[in-house]
């Protein structure tokens, strides 16, 4: 077989978004449920006793977590390849998360009404790095249901920031959701110098 | 047990093994750098593991580093390391320089939003 010099193989250029929040908020059924493939992961299996620290009441019955990321893709035209990479959820792996961030075009924060807290550290971070984000309120059964406008109050949120609701487990709504994350990065786009 | 222990055994002595225990990888590459197999192995070259075929052979068409990564069951830094061997020996071109999203590009947010919208 002939070889193809490496100047003459035309490659998609990556980008990337981040889908966060905190501790079993959804992360991963997000990446799911909008990834044309199976969601791959690396995954270190800790059990609730080795976790400790993670406060499970209130929350779905859950015995590991996932400390390295999972991903998905989503082909769009020939030019680019969109990759969607969920964080971990605990605060002690975010060295992952540099190398993570590094370059991501935008990150959904996903937020549960039951521990909206816990969402915090990484609207912290991303407002750190100067990623753009959105919030979206993953509503599960049972949850307290509030409006938009009191969950960006009790954020605490600059006005710019979209809010939404979302179910993480349907294609439509994790759709919308990055939609509305492209569409607000790219209203926040760097001014092109003249 | 101390899980960093189970960790330690696990997932970071064999892929040390694998990359022969170089931990820096060459290329520059990042988890969504693509890489592509440009030559098939005859199966007779020194030097390639059986990981480094597998590689070879999943990239037929352009795949990221998280993707090879996934695929094969080894951390992102050991298959940075076997891509580095690959590229030398001219079997995978990489996605070159490192690739950074132009974010002021319209053309990629038109794409992505298009894309996203064809869902
Ligand atoms: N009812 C309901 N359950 C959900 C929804 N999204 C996720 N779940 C469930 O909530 C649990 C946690 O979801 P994951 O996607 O694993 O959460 P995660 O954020 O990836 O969790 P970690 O990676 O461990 O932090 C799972 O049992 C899901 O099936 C939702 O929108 N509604
Ligand atoms: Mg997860």
């Amino acid at each position: 077989m002939a070889s193809v010099p490496s100047d003459k193989v035309r490659m998609p250029t990556p980008v990337k978004l981040l889908i966060a929040g905190g501790f079993g908020v959804g992360k991963t059924t997000m990446v799911g449920a909008v990834s044309e493939i199976k969601p791959l992961r690396t995954e270190e299996v800790l059990t609730d006793r080795s976790v400790g620290v993670d406060d499970l009441s209130g929350v779905e019955r859950k015995t590991t977590t996932t400390v390295a990321m999972d991903f998905g893709r989503i082909s769009v035209g020939d030019d680019y390849v969109l990759y969607l990479f969920g964080t971990p959820g605990q605060e002690r792996f975010w060295f992952v998360w540099d190398e993570l961030a590094r370059g991501a075009l935008g990150a959904v924060v996903l937020a549960d009404t039951r521990r909206l807290s816990d969402c915090f550290p990484s609207v912290d971070y991303f407002e750190r790095r100067g990623t753009p984000f959105v919030v979206a309120v993953n509503c599960f059964e049972g949850a307290p249901v509030y409006d938009l406008a009191e969950v960006k109050m009790a954020l605490s949120l600059p006005a710019d920031i979209p809010v939404l609701l979302c179910d993480a487990r349907r294609r439509a709504s994790g759709k919308e959701v990055l939609i509305t994350l492209v569409q607000h990065a790219y209203s926040r786009r760097p001014v092109a110098k003249v | 047990m101390n899980p960093d222990e189970q960790l330690y055994d696990e997932q970071v002595v064999r892929p040390y093994v694998i990359s022969r225990g170089r931990t820096e990888a060459r290329a520059n590459l990042d988890l969504i750098s693509l890489a592509v197999a440009i030559r098939q192995p005859t199966g007779l070259e020194v030097g390639l593991d059986p990981e480094h075929l597998a590689i070879v052979r999943l990239c037929r068409r352009p795949l990221s580093v998280a993707e090879i990564a996934a695929a094969l069951d080894l951390p992102a830094g050991t298959v940075r390391v076997l891509l580095g061997d690959l590229l030398d020996s001219g079997f995978v071109a990489v996605q070159d320089p490192q690739p950074e999203v132009d974010v002021l590009d319209e053309r990629m947010y038109r794409a992505v939003l298009d894309g996203l919208r064809a869902l």
